[in-house]
């Protein structure tokens, strides 16, 4: 049973507002009381996923839909679209421009990041296409839970 | 491996450092045991940086949602940097501490290292 889901907009190439969904849900979360842990984690997959899309992508969205045992992300533009996802899940692989570099981005860790604080992480993209960014979160019960 | 930590509270950090404090005044008896230095904000999202003090030469909003994000617990602009006023309110806002510190990267890095501060890791 799904309790409770959000979407938010995520604007091509605003860099300003890059990262207020993430934000956001952290918010919610804390204020829901779930493991700390877990909110770090859904965070900063939201928050590396949002930048993603605002550098490289088109225009997108976020959504977040949290059931009993698992919270699930979905992070989706409509932009380039991943040329070679194997290579963009390799740390240090990078197409950033200069303009990302400076602002503290594009070194290549953003999806190997999120691989490693997600549970599950399946990335969906063609050339032309898009990209489609799934994670899955465990809501552990008992000590681990909110 | 034997790692320790010793904490300092934010205060005395403004103290090393000679830094003036652009926003949470009223947050300085934070207590901080970890350092991390960085330009690199995906440095900042991948390591153990919860509650651990983020020294940055960069100045962009992206600063403060990063440490946000990653739980930092107060951001030290080196070089005398100062963020626009716009970004200094939103760490206002999030109560998350910002200083600014008139020495380069490596001496404030190196002054809190004689403080005892550990890297995000432990290791020192």
């Amino acid at each position: 049973m799904t309790a409770l889901k959000k979407s938010y907009y995520i604007k091509s190439r605003d860099f300003i507002r890059a990262g207020e969904a993430s934000i956001k849900i952290q918010t919610l979360l804390k204020s829901l009381n779930y493991n700390p842990q877990l909110v770090r984690r859904v965070a900063i997959c939201g928050y590396e996923g949002e930048m993603n899309v605002v550098m490289h992508g088109g225009d997108g969205s976020l959504s977040i839909a949290i059931n009993t045992d698992t919270l699930n992300m979905e992070i989706s533009d409509d932009g380039p679209g991943i040329v070679d996802v194997e290579k963009a899940m390799q740390t240090g692989f990078s197409t950033a421009s200069d303009e990302h570099r400076k602002m503290g981005f594009g070194a290549g860790m953003g999806l190997p990041n999120m691989k490693k604080n997600a549970d599950d992480l399946i990335v969906e993209s063609e050339k032309g296409q898009g990209t489609r960014v799934r994670m899955v979160f465990f809501i552990h019960q008992g000590s681990d839970a909110g | 491996m034997v790692f320790w930590t010793e904490q300092m509270k934010l205060s005395q950090i403004v103290e090393a450092l000679n830094a003036k404090v652009l926003t949470g005044d009223d947050l300085l008896q934070k207590d901080i045991d970890t350092c991390g230095a960085s330009d690199l904000m995906s440095n900042i999202l991948a390591g153990l940086s919860e509650g651990s003090l983020l020294l940055t030469g960069l100045t962009t909003v992206q600063v403060i949602r990063t440490a946000m994000i990653a739980g930092v617990g107060a951001v030290v602009f080196v070089r005398g940097k100062s963020p626009p006023q716009e970004v200094i309110d939103l760490a206002g806002e999030q109560e998350l501490p910002l200083i600014s510190s008139p020495y380069s990267m490596f001496v404030s890095c190196g002054r809190l290292h004689a403080c005892n501060l550990t890297g995000l890791d432990g290791r020192r």
